[in-house]
């Protein structure tokens, strides 16, 4: 699901982000990705969503080698990704609904299609019922879940989250964690960036670190053992 | 990294009919939306529109004028009045035979005969020679006949083609056509034309600038929406949709209240206008735009604000990349 090949990533203002990373997510699989504060986790996140480029190496998404994904395409390679990030990017002046509906909306779903498709996904965050509301209204937690609703909302194949438990406590952790696991078992390859060690030693996955824009071999564990549904 | 998995990047996962059906349904509701955006904020979205209506009257204004003029210096034929001098040694067989072929022209509205006698009558009359003339041994007048061209023909051109034509007569000795006040009359007209015309030029452009402006402040406002959407997976064709949506509904409503400006303006101008043209005699009124140039005015501003918000959001949109 994405492979990367020596990847190197230098900003132009000559900050080196990452460099000589190397690793593969299987279809289906299930990973953390942790390391310190600029220790390249978002960069490479974004290498994934295309929001940078890499300088050196290759990257492939689904299949799709990002050099030849030209600019035009890039909108249909992220549709094929749902995204969360810690401070959700959530649309403050529009509902719940609205929110969680922009994907289908914007791959031209009918109306009848998108309210089914936006109450099963709110139901399955547990906010069902809560489409008229403004995300305003909502506590964090909510907020974090209407996030996660729109970003399965068009069943993609890959969910990435880039610290999706940042700000909450660890009850509420540990049901966001519970949740990427359920989109896990139906299929989904999930990918999350966390610097919550204590969270990942309580979930037996597959771990990959950063440290200073390089890959940490030692504490790759064995991939099978965590891989379900694989080919 | 097979060609047909970058190939199947660009495509929808709706089918074909699905795609074709909502492209519609979305621009309806795009234009729907654009249009509601503009009525949440009434002062801002108002004071844009009243802008592109002034900048828009005032072109149409200049162009109802020339309208008018025109309609006026059309209602003066007569202007080009010919008077074609007959030999003297002709017959009044010869000058009815020459009336008859006169008035089978097609240019020729109008024709009257003034024999000899009458020249001499008339030029006693309005000369003040009066009574000295009498002494003269033989009348030394010709006779005259006037022609009055068609519509067609009262151009400064056309009474002068006419004029040559009529001279090819033999009867006619020479011909004379007072033109020159119409030619002058003619070239004030163009220079208005075209003083409206640089104006014209001028506004439009200030028209796509202040969409144009308007636009950008419009995306500038929607940044972190603009980043959200092109995170999920929006083309640039379905972010900029809504912002040039907004531009044609600002031209739309422009151009409709530039329309009722000129209006007003027409209202407030047609009794003091009554007053001149009843002094030159005149039964012309005052003409506003007809409602075909009202759809003109309005289609022209559309585009204008399609155009502005096009040059805005191709440039701006770019700009905005998701951090």
């Amino acid at each position: 699901m994405i492979q990367f090949e020596q990847v190197s990533k230098v900003y132009s203002g000559g900050q080196k982000a990452l460099s000589d990373v190397s690793f593969h997510l299987k279809v289906g699989e299930m990973a953390f990705l942790t390391g310190h504060s600029g220790a390249g986790k978002s960069t490479l996140l974004k290498l994934i969503t295309v929001i940078e480029r890499a300088n050196g190496g290759r990257v492939s998404i689904n299949g799709h080698d990002i050099a030849r994904v030209s600019r035009a395409q890039v909108p249909y390679l992220r549709r094929d990704i749902g995204m969360i990030f810690q401070s959700h990017h959530l649309l403050m002046n529009k509902s719940v609904f609205d929110n969680v509906a922009l994907p289908l909306m914007i791959e031209g779903f009918s109306h009848g299609e998108i309210r089914k498709r936006v109450a099963g996904a709110l139901d399955m965050v547990g906010l069902y019922g809560k489409e008229r509301h403004q995300p305003i209204m909502l506590s964090g937690g909510e907020q974090q879940r209407v996030g996660i609703a729109r970003a399965i909302v068009n069943k993609p194949p890959l969910l990435l989250a880039d610290e999706p438990t940042g700000n909450l406590d660890p009850k509420l952790s540990m049901d966001i964690l519970r949740l990427f696991e359920t989109f896990n078992h139906a299929g989904t390859t999930v990918l999350i960036a966390t610097h919550d060690l204590g969270l990942i030693a309580r979930m037996k996955y597959r771990t990959l670190t950063l440290k200073q824009g390089r890959m940490l071999g030692a504490q790759e564990l064995d991939p099978s053992a965590s891989v379900s549904g694989e080919r | 990294m097979s060609k047909s998995k970058s190939v199947s990047l660009s495509r929808s996962k709706l089918p074909l009919s699905g795609r074709f059906v909502m492209f519609f349904v979305r621009h309806v509701q795009h234009a729907m939306t654009s249009m509601g955006e503009l009525w949440r904020n009434p002062i801002s979205s108002l004071m844009t529109m009243l802008v592109l209506g002034f900048s828009l009257s005032l072109p149409a204004a200049l162009q109802v004028l020339v309208k008018n003029a025109e309609a006026i210096t059309h209602s003066w034929n007569s202007a080009a009045e010919i008077s074609l001098f007959i030999e003297k040694q002709s017959s009044d067989r010869v000058m009815q035979s020459l009336i008859t072929r006169i008035k089978a022209y097609p240019e020729v509205s109008e024709v009257n005969f003034i024999d000899r006698d009458q020249a001499l009558a008339e030029f006693q009359r309005l000369s003040g020679f009066g009574e000295a003339l009498s002494y003269l041994d033989s009348n030394p007048l010709p006779a005259v006949i006037t022609v009055i061209p068609t519509l067609h023909y009262s151009s400064p051109d056309g009474a002068r083609r006419l004029l040559t034509k009529l001279e090819q007569e033999s009867e006619v000795s020479f011909g004379r056509l007072d033109i020159e006040w119409l030619e002058r009359l003619q070239a004030i007209l163009n220079l208005l034309e075209r003083t409206v015309l640089a104006i014209a030029t001028l506004l439009v452009l200030a028209v796509v600038l202040v969409i144009g402006n308007t636009i950008r402040l419009a995306i500038m406002n929607r940044q972190t929406e603009i980043e959200v959407m092109k995170l999920v997976g929006a083309t640039e064709a379905f972010i900029r949709r809504p912002f040039l949506y907004t531009g044609i509904w600002y031209g739309i409503i422009g151009g409709i209240l530039a329309w009722l400006i000129i209006n007003i303006l027409v209202l407030y101008l047609t009794s003091a206008l009554g007053e001149l043209l009843g002094l030159y005699g005149s039964e012309l009124k005052m003409q506003s735009l007809t409602f075909s140039e009202l759809i003109q005015l309005v289609l022209l501003a559309s585009f204008l604000g399609w155009l502005g918000s096009y040059l805005s959001v191709r440039q701006h949109l770019k700009a905005i990349e998701p951090s």
